[in-house]
């Protein structure tokens, strides 16, 4: 059996802009697979071509062993697309919206009306199915959102960037709907600035940079590659940044170093032993710590190991080669 | 395949792609129905603005027109084809907004019908349309205006009313998919209103210099009101070519109604 996604050098071009630039990717049967870039890396340009929205300008692309382009009408009977921005009918009701989306899957009225309300049950919106969605919040409409692209169970479903801009408890809901979603084997690929949201729910990751894939694999296997946890020292005493770091143990790997914060930040391994040893060392050698976090690493750090450009001109990561 | 999925192939089987694309377009009608359930006021303005043109020609400024038999009789037409002409402006506001919204990539990210957006947008103005002729001729017929017409010239003429304003509603559909952007909708708010008015709608051509009676009778607006005026009798006939008012809405239709369905299939390309 092919994989549920192929893109096979996919090209887009907008203007002088290259928003895909030769864009390949796999994605198993009933896996998640992450796309993971910073804002304006091409994901959102994929995923419009992926789901049928956008015509590429060049190379091959099917989901469900179907050619997005010419056979885009079976490919729309198999997907389900949570788009970056709400794909809703703001003026017209969440039971409304889900009944309309029901009909044109051609469910029937009847069935369209049960699974409406199926779907509002399910996603904690079942009080307010009759208010108009434009005076919904942010979580909610998100969540109306997922479940109109919920409608007919799809095999391969999209979500682009679904948790940007949420707060931190509608992120754990979409989180936990995405779960159980996986777990009825639907294949799902997700797009994401956020490393730690790719890494709770991707199988696999792709990093994407300037429309194409940098790097590619498990979350451990990227990790591994980015220097993996961090542990974050804010030290009382900027002068002592030296003597802390020459107590570190040998296995930490690039450290950064951001003095004006009074603060260094090293990759560890093993999360809760290298806390440990950490702050058992500062203390026997008298070096006050205001703060110590543990912490995974930032888009941003993971992007300096793997393009060796920090996305962010301004960032404070500093290569420790360089700053020590 | 997922039980819904297994629903859908075996109504797919059923129905065949006509059946389909007639069941979206009743949703997409639907939609548009749904709107209005919960926008009534708006409705409602909808619904006025046009009256009040009415009233105020009839009133205000009608009495002195020089025009054989009632101005009244003149009138009503006449606003009737100039309501139609407006509807331009409404169809081209309401797909401009429809497309500026989220929910058209849901939709086009779907099995639906390729066009099914835009049938439901033409029969809900359509039938606004024909609300809007009934409250018309209701108000015409309230302030003194009489159609000396068999129901058949009655209902012809209503024909060509609502013939003219689909030609409008192509046209509408058309600009607002080549200009794209709500910005562009004023431009050619600021356009369709001297259109409208260089018209027989409310003053005679012969009451106008040469030029600009030359300009107003080639209005494809005034064919369609000079041949309701015809139809619903009590002005006087032999105004010219009523077969032009059948002729130009269906010239108009057959250039924009094609352009209007390949721009929107070829969207977001
Ligand atoms: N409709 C468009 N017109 C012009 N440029 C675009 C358009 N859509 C995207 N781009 C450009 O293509 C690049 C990729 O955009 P996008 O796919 O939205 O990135 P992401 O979703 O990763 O933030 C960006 O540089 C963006 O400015
Ligand atoms: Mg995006």
């Amino acid at each position: 059996m092919t994989d549920a996604i192929v893109a096979d050098g996919v090209r887009k071009r907008y203007g002088e802009k290259a928003a895909l630039d030769d864009l390949h990717l796999t994605v198993g049967h009933g896996t998640v697979h992450g796309l993971l870039g910073p804002n304006g890396a091409g994901k959102t340009t994929g995923v419009r071509v992926l789901t049928t929205l956008l015509r590429p300008d060049a190379g091959r692309a099917t989901v469900g062993g179907y050619d997005v382009v010419r056979q885009a009408d079976q490919v729309r009977r198999r997907i389900g697309l949570l788009g970056q921005h709400a794909a809703l009918d703001e003026e017209l009701g969440g039971r409304q919206n889900l009944e309309m989306f029901g009909r044109l899957y051609h469910l029937g009225a009847r069935r369209a009306r049960t699974r409406a309300d199926e779907l509002l049950e399910r996603f904690g919106l079942a009080d307010t199915g009759t208010k108009a969605v434009k005076q919904y919040s942010g979580g909610m409409r998100r969540r109306l959102d997922l479940a109109a692209s919920l409608i007919t169970e799809p095999q391969v479903l999209f979500l682009d960037e679904p948790t940007t801009g949420l707060d931190p408890r509608s992120r754990a809901e979409v989180w936990a709907s995405v779960r159980s979603l996986v777990g009825g084997g639907t294949t799902v690929l997700l797009t994401t600035q956020y490393l730690e949201e790719a890494d709770q729910l991707a199988d696999r990751i792709s990093v994407v940079d300037q429309g194409r894939v940098i790097a590619d694999g498990t979350a451990d296997e990227l990790k591994a590659r980015t220097g993996g946890d961090r542990v974050d020292v804010v030290l009382r005493d900027a002068g002592q940044l030296g003597a802390a770091l020459a107590l570190l143990p040998i296995d930490v790997g690039e450290v950064s170093v951001d003095a004006d914060r009074r603060l260094f930040s090293a990759p560890v391994a093993d999360r809760m032993g290298a806390l440990t040893q950490v702050v058992r060392a500062l203390q026997e050698a008298g070096i006050e710590a205001e703060d110590i976090a543990l912490r995974r690493p930032t888009l941003d750090e993971a992007f300096l190991h793997l393009t060796g450009r920090s996305e962010d001109a301004g960032a404070d990561a500093v290569r420790a080669g360089e700053a020590v | 395949m997922s039980a819904v999925g297994a629903v859908e192939t075996a109504r797919e089987e059923r129905g065949g792609r006509v059946s389909l694309a007639l069941s979206d377009s009743w949703t997409m009608t639907r939609r548009e129905l749904a709107h209005w359930a919960r926008q009534p006021v708006q409705v409602a303005v909808g619904l006025v603005f046009p009256v009040m043109i009415l009233l105020m020609f009839g009133y205000l400024i009608g009495g002195g027109r020089e025009v054989e038999g009632k101005y009244i009789d003149y009138l009503v037409p006449g606003t009737l084809a100039l309501t139609m002409a407006f509807g331009l402006e409404s169809t081209m506001i309401a797909v401009t907004q429809d497309l500026n919204k989220g929910v058209i990539d849901r939709f086009r990210s779907m099995p639906m019908a390729n066009g099914a957006v835009l049938v439901g947008r033409s029969v809900a103005d359509m039938l606004q349309s024909a609300v809007g002729l009934a409250v018309m001729t209701g108000v015409g017929y309230a302030i003194g205006w009489r159609a000396h017409a068999s129901a058949g010239e009655f209902l012809a003429a209503l024909g060509l009313l609502m013939l003219f304003r689909f030609a409008m509603l192509w046209i509408g559909i058309q600009l607002a998919l080549v200009a794209g952007k709500p910005e562009m909708v004023q431009a050619v708010q600021i356009l369709v209103w001297p259109v409208g008015f260089l018209s027989n709608a409310i003053a005679t051509p012969e009451s106008m210099p040469d030029w600009l009676g030359t300009v107003v009778e080639w209005n494809p607006m005034s064919r369609t009101a000079t041949a309701v005026r015809e139809l619903f009798g009590g002005h006087g006939a032999g105004a010219g070519h009523p077969w032009a008012a059948v002729i130009w809405p269906l010239a108009l239709l057959a250039v924009f109604f094609p352009l209007a369905l390949r721009r929107f299939g070829a969207l977001s390309k």
